[in-house]
């Protein structure tokens, strides 16, 4: 009986068991942000503890920069104190820093992946939640709490117990204006928000061979939103090409060694799976969130669920999403009005997502309505840099959209980009909690670039087939 | 450390109703703008309580009644979304100081970072649990008291069993929840282990 590449990676990082139970795994690459690490480096240094692999810890900023201007020090005291102490915790450390100052500066989750530190069969993990993202290269890739950095700061390992896993196929073919957004907005809402809880997440199929590595990101940083700590996809031709020549890829003769040791983490195809689950790519439609858990979503021209079709434990839920979004059972999200739309986050702020809104909106004179305040925020400011060379920020700005510096900016609300009051807010990011975007009363509905593009230049929320006049 | 167990804890609890509660919620974001943990408490749940405070209600953290609540009481996927450690840390500093947490469910990075904390999140079944919060309500000062040993959540007249890994529980009894000495002692075979992947070192 073969293994799945979770059940290889595990075992070739298992240090040992523990007393526990749970097993102490050794991490590949550890990442870090200036939100979750300082009170990890106070607890180090008041244990009187060093880093143990400097050299396997790379640091950036994102979570708290602000996207109108970049220059320090920041307007917010409280920021800027968390730039310093971040600062101060990289020098101090010897830890390689992707700062702004060097213009390397990016949402960790595109940094990563971009600079080549992502790379199969690795175990990552950061401090934040949507590091599921990494597992698209064929990586086991988890987020952990403050007390966990602290303990692979000094450790380089942190206990872990052995998930199972569930293979989620998605075959044949998707439709126009169907991207993986809406795949993941499907999965999501096909088995629950904690439908993944105690599972890692294999995702396959057709669709997924066929995906790009950025469309592959965009599912994997959506796993956990299922419960899911992590999400994978074996790493194939597709990883190997996206890695040749990026900055931290192995080069020359180590690059065939690495290429053999990735291959041979994939998964068997004889390998058990705890469960399986396939669907059709076919059945997949642009989707949108209605409520405030990303499984409250439906396709972009069905109608808002009633109750009744709810299961009963799950009916509370949805009574507190109707009440919180003054949204009726039954109405069409077709629509919706918007007062905000956000293209950008760690799951759809990258290369492809831009363009492929740019495809869809150059030279056809297409504009943000006039009551829409659009944000246009590049995951990386290589990423921005790239896009400006291409004439990028021109088009979109000619189209209405504003086009900002790189960071989380409004997919959370800690840092100067934010909904006011009730606004609803179309958005390409990854929670719809109340709350998330930064009003305590504002409204957020996800979906993909493309459907967060018709909504800015409808007023309302649209099907991007009919906006952009996409076929099958 | 001998105050490092946990074996029994008792005392009145929070009744906290609802599915999916997420740690924006538990701890809004722009409270995450510190480099300490410190004054967390006094925000958990900020937003919730005051949208029901604009509306002329009181969320149940602030209900007097409740005012010295050890143990929160909720339902299912509690603590799902951001990985925030902050969440728990606002809960463990609110009020009194909550000291343990019973639900139907919890998201698991969340579960995670209160073990980190010595924070026992004890798992009941649904009706058990409607059982629970039904009989705090109806009587706020009764007192609850989550018992490690026998893994039974006991309140007045109800004495419902809880699930925990082996493993977790036994962390708690002994009072060796905290990894980082546990993880450290493993220095040599942290070496070995890295040595052997081709990635540690091969790909320079
Ligand atoms: S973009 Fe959003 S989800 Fe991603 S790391 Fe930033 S805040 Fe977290």
């Amino acid at each position: 009986m073969g293994k799945t590449l979770y059940e290889k990676v595990f075992e070739a990082h298992t240090v040992r068991k523990l007393p526990s139970g749970q097993y102490q795994l050794l991490m590949g690459l550890h990442l870090i942000h200036e939100v979750t690490s300082p009170q990890a480096f106070s607890m180090l240094e008041e244990r009187g503890l060093s880093v143990l692999y400097p050299n396997r810890t790379f640091a950036t900023v994102d979570h708290i920069v602000p996207t109108a201007s970049q220059l320090r020090p920041f307007q917010d005291d409280l920021a800027e104190g968390m730039m310093v102490a971040l600062e101060r915790n990289v020098a101090k450390h010897k830890i390689r820093y992707f700062s702004l100052d060097k213009d390397e500066q990016g949402i960790v989750h595109v940094i990563g992946p971009e600079n080549g530190l992502t790379q199969p069969g690795m175990t990552i993990c950061c401090g934040d939640s949507h590091t599921s993202t990494h597992g698209a290269f064929g990586a086991i890739a988890f987020g952990i709490g403050t007390s966990q950095v602290r303990d692979v700061l000094a450790t380089q390992t942190m206990s872990m117990s052995k998930l199972k896993v569930r293979r989620i196929e998605v075959n044949g073919k998707l439709g126009a204006g169907v991207f993986a957004k809406d795949v993941a907005l499907f999965i999501i809402n096909k088995l629950g928000v904690n439908g993944g809880v105690g599972y890692a997440y294999e995702f396959a199929g057709e669709v997924f061979d066929r995906f790009t590595m950025e469309e592959r990101m965009t599912v994997c940083n959506m796993a956990i939103e299922g419960g899911a700590r992590s999400g994978y996809v074996n790493p194939d031709a597709t990883t190997y090409a996206y890695l040749k020549g990026r900055r931290y890829s192995p080069t020359g003769a180590a690059w065939e060694r690495a290429v053999a040791y990735w291959e041979s983490t994939r998964s068997d195809a004889d390998a058990r799976y705890d469960d399986v689950v396939r669907y059709d790519g076919a059945e997949i439609e642009p989707m949108v969130t209605w409520g405030i858990t990303p499984g409250q979503s439906t396709p972009v021209l069905g109608k808002i669920p009633l109750e009744a079709q709810f299961e009963e434990s799950e009916r509370e839920s949805v009574r507190e999403a109707y009440a919180y979004m003054s949204f009726e059972p039954g109405q069409p999200m077709s629509g919706t009005k918007i007062d905000v739309a956000f293209i950008g986050s760690c799951t759809n702020g990258r290369m492809s997502d831009f363009e492929a809104v740019l495809d869809l909106i150059r030279g056809r004179g297409f504009k943000v309505a006039p009551h829409v305040k659009a944000l246009i925020v590049p995951g990386s400011q290589k990423l921005r840099k790239e896009m400006i060379a291409l004439g990028y920020d021109k088009i979109f700005t000619e189209a209405g959209f504003e086009f900002r510096e790189a960071g989380c900016s409004m997919c959370l609300a800690m840092n100067p980009d934010k909904l006011k009051g009730r606004e609803v807010c179309a958005s390409s990011s990854n929670r719809n909690f109340k709350g998330r975007q930064g009003s305590p009363a504002g409204r957020t509905l996800l979906m993909s670039p493309v459907m967060v593009a018709a909504a800015a230049i409808s007023g309302h929320v649209a099907d991007a087939r009919q906006v952009f006049g996409l076929a099958n | 450390m001998l105050d490092s167990k946990r074996i029994e804890i008792s005392g009145p609890a929070i009744p906290l109703r609802g599915n999916d509660i997420d740690t924006d919620r538990i701890i809004p974001a722009r409270y995450l703008r510190t480099v300490t943990f410190d004054g967390l408490g006094e925000h958990a749940f900020e937003d919730d309580r005051r949208a029901l405070k604009a509306e002329g209600k009181l969320h149940v953290l602030d209900e007097a009644k409740h005012a010295s609540g050890r143990i929160l009481l909720v339902n299912k996927n509690f603590g799902c979304g951001s990985s925030r450690e902050h969440a728990p840390q606002a809960i463990m500093r609110f009020g009194k100081g909550i000291a343990a947490i019973v639900g139907e469910s919890f998201a698991e990075i969340f579960y995670g970072n209160c073990m980190m904390l010595g924070i026992p999140c004890a798992v009941v079944g649904a009706s058990q649990m409607a059982e629970l919060l039904a009989a705090v309500e109806a009587n706020p000062e009764l007192t609850l008291s989550v018992d490690l040993r026998t893994r039974t959540v006991k309140a007045g007249k109800l004495s419902v069993p809880f699930e925990m890994p082996e493993g977790a529980r036994t962390q708690f009894l002994e009072g060796n929840w905290d990894t980082t000495g546990e993880l450290l002692s493993g220095h040599a075979e942290i070496r070995a282990t890295a040595s052997k992947l081709p990635y540690f070192s091969d790909f320079g």
